[in-house]
């Protein structure tokens, strides 16, 4: 079974009014019984990798074969990425709500036999607390869902992404029917000023402020306008973007459709990284169902209002997420960007005034529109309001996408919601904003996360990747790692990240291999500096980010490889040594066999040794061992 | 194999002649070709009304084009942040070791090219490999060892290079 | 007219102007590399960065780019502007070891060491790009390409074989600030002996 095609159960014919779109509403809610079982499927990428295109198979065929006595034959739903990514394949069963992790294909039988048809529930696929030892049956019990505020991410893991009846059921296309009808397109930017809404990409500038710059340039420059999506999510470890895409296309492109209505803009595009293929899908057809519907093209819903979209593969290009060399990207050229002395709301795309806004940016619009600024204002807290998505990755027991209102301690979301570090120690520091960020450490776990209070402790926004780090993790790798990341993805116009970010991993490499003098830190804060004031663009000016919070927050790990040649987290290569525990050591002779350069000898059944001379410290015997032997001093 | 060239003809029709065509044009002919070569390039150049300069800064600008043609088998490593605390540079390290190619080489018996991605968003199962576009969470050089056999032996034409050996 | 100041003296511009050409007006010294009055600027070297202050609040701007603004205040020689300068003479002498031109302006400037390595000790290509940027803006021709991007980034022609589109006019040779495109010039227009067709 593939749920991936665009499935409509009926011809769609084009709505006309905001009535037909009721009506359309009703007739599909008619055909819904709510008390009607589901089995619901996730089909994120984390859930899909871990193999549920296989238990949503298995599901189906056990379903044809069971014969099973109840009255009512299951639907089965397949949605995008429901969050809880660490304990996929998930599967949900409506409409009790029962929720089952880590399934596998061969719990299908017992699903259908079992929970579907006598309502039994099945204790192995249950959520075990780690805390509390207690196993949750409902989905809203489970603290990782529990305390999340879902806004943004409200109807992802509900809706079929595929199926635009199932986003119209759920509410989708009310706001723009709402803002054809019965607002002017004065009204909507006012609501979105009203709001308080900041951009999610990154810099977080005012949504509502940066459309009304572009009326301005319209009235200066007249039309063409754009409007765009950056859905460019290049930062590593931020999944956000991808996830609405993918799970809920249609409240992306209901808000660009009111942004263009807004600004009066007949062209859009859909930017999406060529990382993201299922999300390119999504829109695709996403968009073609909503042309059907009269929602998007020619004179929507009969309102004389005409927009369309083009989608635009990336190709792989991480300085793309910034906003001028997305355009030039769009425009079929390189992606070198342009000094920003003129705003790209007054000179954008093809040099017309242009209004760029991330994903979950244009995601909140319809929210917006829908419930008015007002109510939104009152989300968060002020000069930061609404909702933000985070993806919680790294050192973390619940690892997955969470949304909750602005100015949470992060505390709050890393122990509460993510279930802090496995083991249960304290993290070491949470690195937020990718490569542009910066490490916040423990000592300064209560700080709330919105836009102004993560950029005062050094780090900031971005778009919403939380990495958490514990002991085992180096700041001086990292900061190697996210130098050597943006290296890579520098376009090399300037000079400053051409050769400056070069320099600055050298810097490191050196500590990282026992070769760094007090010298060397110095050299480091200055050529920072000098790159933040002189590159060209934003990739490059808050390169240095990384290194300079964690030199402010972990000056003694820095000064522990510079001034004892030690790596403290054991991460550093050329720092540490590999060693077997004799007492641990079985003589199995699995690492022997494994590694790669040869220098573990030992009897059989007697405990091994490494050779330090031959070692290239690869940790595949770490790896193999299954009696956890190996040391790393 | 039909007229090479014919599909390219099919992918101009559905172009604008435009510039702004020019980097779906190129993808779609990589798609098609696994590659970009010199003339598809001219043909894609001078249908979008670029200069071949033009679209070779283009081609080479961005990461996803490749202008050889790449082995059998793609072996994607991520490198985004949650897979390098996972030991994602270790796999690539390791995977380097084994088939004695730097990332973005393709093996001299043109059976698997290795290549480094940043990040693919599969965070929550750190580290991810992508072999041939199926995504393998929690990836090991073990498992990572098994699933390279695997794709040889479902090779048409099953090669000399054993890659376990 | 539009009025400002650069280190704290009054001057007036045209409408449209940027710094530098304001500053060079008055004969004021700004270290430029990939500025060219004969092609668009497009900040690439950052070698003409100046400090734009207000009150408390600063930054450094691209002089070479930056339109003239009613009333703003910009400063030559500040330690920020020192410190970035510093850095990226000491670039240009790691990435163009062999350029006397940019040994020389080092100098000027008081650099005379680099504390990067020099990989290429006979490069002096700094990839400013006017080469490309004369060729294509006041020949209209397009045969040469920056290929490549990050540190890889280079001066050649498309697949690196020689092209027919070069008209052998030499601009690119006589714009170049460090004589760089005398070498790569061959590997665009390939050796004399291959036929050049005349474009229209």
């Amino acid at each position: 079974m593939h749920n991936q095609s665009a499935a409509l159960q009926h011809d769609p014919w084009r709505l006309e009014s905001l009535d037909d779109l009721n009506k359309l509403k009703e007739q599909l809610e008619q055909k819904i019984d709510p008390d009607h079982p589901e089995i619901v499927v996730c089909h994120g990428t984390g859930c899909l990798a871990n193999g549920s295109e296989a238990v949503s198979d298995a599901i189906q065929t056990a379903l044809s074969d069971s014969g099973i006595k109840a009255k009512v034959i299951p639907g089965i739903k397949t949605t995008g990425c429901q969050g809880f990514c660490s304990r996929g394949p998930l599967v949900l069963i409506r409409p009790q709500g029962i929720f089952y992790q880590r399934v596998k294909p061969k719990d299908a039988g017992d699903i259908i036999e079992k929970t579907v048809a006598q309502g039994e529930i099945i204790d192995r696929l249950l959520y075990k607390d780690p805390q509390s030892g207690e196993k949750i049956v409902h989905e809203e019990d489970i603290p990782f869902y529990k305390l999340q505020d879902r806004k943004v991410l409200h109807n992802i893991g509900k809706i079929d992404p595929t199926n635009i009846d199932d986003s119209i059921i759920a509410g989708g296309y009310q706001a723009l029917a709402k803002a054809l009808t019965t607002m002017t397109p004065e009204k909507v930017v006012k609501e979105v000023e009203i709001s308080g809404l900041r951009g999610r990409g990154g810099a977080g500038f005012p949504a509502g402020r940066k459309w009304r710059s572009a009326l301005q340039a319209i009235e200066k420059k007249g039309r063409p306008v754009y409007v765009v999506v950056n859905g460019d999510e290049g930062d590593p470890g931020a999944f956000m973007d991808r996830t609405i895409m993918e799970g809920d296309p249609h409240a992306v492109l209901e808000g660009l459709i009111l942004g263009a209505y807004a600004l009066g803009a007949e062209q859009g595009f859909l930017y999406v990284r060529a990382e993201y293929p299922l999300a390119i899908k999504h829109l695709t057809i996403a968009m073609e169902q909503a042309r059907a519907y009269g929602l998007l093209g020619e004179n929507i819903l009969n309102s004389g209002f005409s927009f369309d979209v083009r989608i635009n593969r990336g190709a792989g290009a991480f300085v793309c997420g910034e906003s001028t060399a997305l355009f030039t990207s769009i425009e079929g050229k390189p992606g070198n960007p342009k000094p920003k002395y003129v705003r790209s709301v007054e000179e954008g795309l093809w040099g017309r005034p242009t209004v760029l806004n991330n994903v979950e940016t244009w995601a909140n619009i319809p929210l917006i529109i829908d419930k008015g600024g007002e109510w939104y204002n009152k989300i968060g807290v002020s000069h930061s309001t609404g909702t933000k998505v985070f993806s919680l990755v790294g050192k973390v027991n619940n690892v997955g996408l969470v949304e909750v209102p602005m100015g949470l301690p992060l505390s709050d979301i890393v122990e509460k919601i993510g279930g802090g570090v496995p083991g249960g120690a304290p993290f070491k520091a949470v690195q937020t904003g990718g490569p542009s960020g910066g490490c916040i450490p423990h000592s300064l776990k209560d700080t709330a996360v919105d836009f102004d209070s993560l950029t005062k402790a050094g780090s900031m926004m971005g778009s919403g990747a939380m990495i958490v780090m514990d002991d085992t993790d180096c700041v001086v790798d990292l900061g190697r790692y996210f130098l050597r990341f943006l290296e890579e993805e520098s376009c090399g116009k300037c000079m400053p990240c051409r050769f400056g970010l070069s320099r600055m991993r050298e810097i490191l490499d050196g500590f990282s291999e026992g070769r760094g003098t007090q010298a060397d830190i110095d050299d480091l804060l200055s050529l920072s500096e000098a790159i933040q004031d002189g590159a060209l663009c934003a990739l490059g000016s808050s390169a240095p980010n990384p290194v300079l919070t964690t030199i402010r927050y972990f000056k003694e790990e820095y000064l522990a490889h510079v001034e004892s040649q030690k790596c403290p987290a054991g991460v550093c290569k050329d720092l540490i040594t590999f060693q077997i525990d004799p007492d641990n050591c079985t003589g199995c002779t699995s690492c022997a066999r494994k590694c790669p350069t040869g220098c573990i000898s030992g009897d059989k059944k007697e405990p091994h040794t490494i050779n330090a001379d031959e070692c290239i410290r690869c940790g595949i015997c770490r790896e193999s061992c299954k009696f956890d032997a190996i040391r790393v001093i | 194999m039909a007229d090479p060239t014919q599909y390219i003809d099919d992918l101009l029709d559905q172009y604008p002649p435009k510039p702004e065509y020019l980097i779906g044009l190129l993808q779609d002919i990589q798609e098609h070709q696994g590659h970009i070569s010199y003339d598809s390039m001219l043909l894609a150049s001078e249908h979008t009304k670029v200069p071949l300069t033009q679209a070779y800064s283009v081609a080479t600008f961005y990461q996803s084009f490749r202008l050889d043609p790449p082995g059998e088998h793609e072996i994607k490593v991520c490198l985004g942040t949650a897979c390098h605390l996972n030991g994602g540079q270790q796999l690539v390290d390791g995977l380097s070791r084994k088939l004695k190619i730097e990332p973005g080489e393709t093996t001299e018996d043109m059976m698997f090219t290795l290549s480094t991605v940043n990040c693919v968003g599969a965070c929550a199962i750190a580290p991810v490999a992508v072999v041939d576009e199926k995504y393998h969470p929690g990836a090991s050089m073990r498992k990572l060892e098994k699933e390279m056999k695997k794709v040889t032996e479902l090779s048409p034409d099953k090669i000399k290079g054993e890659p376990n050996a | 007219m539009i009025k400002f100041k650069i280190n704290d003296k009054e001057v007036e511009a045209r409408t449209g102007w940027t710094v530098l050409e304001t500053a060079k007006e008055y004969g004021i010294d700004i270290p430029t590399l990939c500025h060219h009055p004969a092609v668009a600027p497009t900040g690439s070297c950052r070698l003409c960065m100046v400090e734009l202050k207000e009150g408390d609040w600063s930054k450094l701007v691209a002089s070479c780019i930056y339109p003239v603004k009613e009333g703003i205040n910009i400063y030559t020689e500040t330690p920020k502007v020192h410190n970035v300068r510093r850095w990226i003479l000491e670039m240009l002498l790691a990435s163009c070891p062999a350029s006397e031109e940019i040994r020389k302006l080092a100098e000027k400037h008081g650099v005379v060491s680099t504390r990067f390595p020099i990989h290429d000790p006979d490069q002096n290509c700094l990839i400013c790009g006017l080469c490309q940027r004369v060729c294509e803006e006041v020949v209209g021709l397009s045969a040469i390409a920056v290929v490549d991007r990050g540190v890889h980034k280079k001066v050649g022609a498309p697949f690196l074989r020689p092209t027919d589109i070069c008209v052998a006019c030499g601009s690119c040779v006589t714009i170049c600030p460090t004589g760089a495109m005398q070498e790569i010039f061959d590997t665009v227009r390939g050796k004399p002996e291959l036929p050049l067709t005349q474009l229209a």
